[in-house]
């Protein structure tokens, strides 16, 4: 009887494990292939992608999977893999030295946490080409790339139009916790309100959760406590202070990818990441054979970052023009963000 | 300072303490039934986060947010069910059976968000209730009574529990299992059908707890209750094993929330120090949990399977 019972645990526990494989927490992998533009012969080009949250989170993760989806376009060759959620390091690692073991041309670590085990994990793998975001450094290895977003020129755009657009001259801005790119954006994001209405108030809240979407939510209402009537925020945590921007009519700005579907009345704009941009060079890089060894910037000026408005909403044409004016003044060098 | 202690922002402060205790009360409300009887069930994050997908999904597809509260009760009963099944009949070990059932919500939950939904999309939120007559004393009446139906259904929760474990023959039959579940057996009372009720009687709360997550945050993303199923599991232990206790500690964790959120909003706590303050409502949690355990004895069955005549 207890053999047979210890059967039933035994088979019940590798059912959940089956399923907690197929999704949550590191473990969500997919893998896409489109048909060779150059008939059977042509060899794919293959592309693996960690990255720490869902492929669809309408941030961090879905910009560079949108990324590398339209370099699949592009080259038609491409294979993709993709293990999302990897909010767990040591996961991410695992899935980083897996796709360097089965061959892949470029496997991608999106996400600043993952430096240090890509800083083991390469040098394992010389003829591996790895490309590591968001972040400037390559460790001084000739097989990494590093990329990053001038996310501080979206943010301060941003801010230009969120001061422009504030009645109570107060705006709120929801962090997840204040490094990498969330930090340039948020800042940049800052400098900008203040360039363009030095009397309104920033207030800027790090929630310390990129996922905690609950206390996302319960921010945004500490901003509405303090009169905020525009409201921004960054990483995959933002769902929740959206919709409570919302149900309180506060306007919203988003960043790393379109934030309109979520709420269409009162998303104002959206800066969002082509990481295409950079990856055309990495992988021309690649096919010349060099693996690594530069940084790469998305940035205004080429391309990298674009500001998508939403249709839905009506802008009034000067603040517009602010926009415009000073997304051309980032560019020509007569506006810092810093 | 003087920017906090403005009415407004008091308000706002106590109503967000209380919205973000409610996924934490009803979680920790039925965790305590299956405490009481001897049962540990650590697997109430996944529960939470089907019931929050199930809740979710229904009200995205029919617009129902009872409806979907619904789903979050049977999604919960069906998994309080399967969790009994494992520490109950099979008697698997309590702590990992409760995180294999925690790595199946959470793995089930995101797949079937990835294939039925994929992007986040925005849903209905539970309708606002002012309480008549309540809701119109000053700050008081906006503080506590103005507040989503879902509140008002957690906190009834607390009385009802009470009533349920101190005045009831069943509740009297769940302190006698989960203290000494032979003597309880002799007197004729079944362990195995009380601990499968309370196991899914927290199952169920489990699910409704997920479910209104869901539902009043209007989304629903990886990972959505972000471990509020591991503290419910704590708050039992904090509030001893009772509903007023377990009340006093969800509201206690979710105002130390609320009170960071605002000082960090208002510039009162440094940016620099943002990350520490981030972690101060769980080290005072555990603080508090330390001092309150050693004040109260757990269930003495607490976690040990019961076999008839061993």
């Amino acid at each position: 009887m207890k053999r047979r019972r210890n059967s039933w645990v035994a088979m019940a526990a590798v059912m959940m494990l089956i399923v907690a494989a197929c999704g949550g927490d590191g473990d969500a992998t997919t893998t896409t292939a489109s048909e060779s533009a150059g008939g059977a012969s042509a060899e794919s080009f293959r592309i693996a992608i960690v990255a720490p949250s869902a492929s669809n989170d309408l941030a961090f993760t879905q910009s560079i999977v949108d990324g590398v989806e339209a370099i699949r376009g592009e080259r038609g060759n491409v294979q993709v893999a993709i293990t999302d959620g990897t909010f767990n390091v040591d996961d991410a690692a695992a899935a980083l030295r897996g796709y360097a073991e089965d061959g892949f041309d470029l496997v991608i670590a999106h996400g600043s946490q993952y430096g240090g085990s890509l800083q083991e994990i390469a040098p394992d793998f010389p003829d591996i080409a790895f490309a590591w975001g968001t972040a400037a450094d390559t460790f001084g290895l000739s097989n990494v790339f590093a990329y990053e977003a001038a996310s501080d020129e979206g943010g301060y755009v941003m801010g230009v139009m969120a001061a422009a657009l504030s009645e109570t001259d107060v705006v709120g801005v929801v962090g997840p916790i204040e490094v990498g790119d969330a930090k340039l954006y948020v800042d940049g994001f800052a400098a900008g309100v203040v360039a363009e209405e030095p009397a309104t108030t920033v207030n800027i809240n790090y929630t310390g959760s990129f996922s905690d979407v609950a206390l996302a939510s319960e921010a945004a209402q500490a901003h509405a406590s303090a009169s905020a009537d525009v409201l921004t925020g960054t990483a995959q945590m933002v769902v929740g202070a959206v919709g409570v921007a919302d149900e309180l009519g506060m306007l919203w700005f988003g960043t790393q990818a379109n934030q309109t579907s979520l709420a269409p009345e009162i998303v104002v704009a959206s800066q969002v990441y082509r990481w295409e941009v950079i990856l055309r060079e990495i992988l021309t890089n690649i096919d010349a054979g060099t693996l690594g060894g530069e940084a790469f910037v998305i940035d205004f000026d080429n391309g990298g970052l674009v500001i998508e408005y939403n249709d839905g909403y009506d802008l009034p044409a000067d603040v517009r023009q602010k926009a415009d004016d000073t997304i051309a003044g980032i560019i020509d060098g007569s506006i810092t963000t810093g | 300072m003087s920017d906090f202690l403005t009415q407004t922002v008091l308000i706002a402060t106590v109503a967000s303490a209380i919205r973000l205790a409610v996924p934490l009360l009803l979680a920790s409300l039925g965790e305590t039934f299956g405490q009481r009887s001897g049962v540990l069930n650590l697997g109430v994050d996944g529960i939470m986060l089907l019931g929050a997908f199930g809740g979710y999904f229904t009200v995205l597809r029919t617009g129902n947010v009872w409806l979907g509260l619904l789903v979050g009760v049977l999604v919960g009963l069906v998994l309080g069910v399967a969790s009994a099944v494992m520490a109950v009949t099979l008697q698997a070990e309590q702590g990992i059976s409760g995180i294999g059932i925690f790595l199946f919500g959470l793995g089930l939950s995101d797949l079937l968000f990835q294939r039925l939904v994929g992007t986040p999309l925005p849903i209905s939120s539970f309708p606002k209730l002012a309480v008549p007559g309540l809701s119109d004393i000053p700050v008081l009446g906006e503080m506590l009574f103005r507040h989503s139906v879902i509140v008002y259904i957690a906190f009834l929760g607390v009385p009802l529990s009470m009533f349920i474990i101190n005045r009831t023959t069943f509740g009297m039959n769940i302190r006698a299992v989960g203290e000494n579940p032979e003597a309880a057996d002799s007197l004729g009372v079944s362990v195995t059908a009380v601990r499968y009720a309370t196991v899914s009687i927290g199952g169920t709360l489990a699910g409704v707890a997920g479910a209104a997550l869901a539902i009043d945050l209007g989304i629903f993303q990886q990972n959505l209750t972000n471990a509020a199923g591991f503290i419910a599991v704590a708050l039992v232990y904090f509030g001893a094993w009772r509903p007023l206790g377990v009340m006093a500690g969800a509201l206690l964790y979710g105002f130390v929330n609320a009170l960071v959120l605002q000082f960090k909003t208002l510039g009162i706590i440094p940016r620099s120090w943002s990350d520490i303050a981030a972690m101060a409502p769980a080290i005072i949690t555990i603080l508090a949990l330390v001092l309150v355990a050693s004040r109260f004895r757990q269930p003495a069955a607490l976690t040990k399977p019961f076999t008839r005549g061993a």
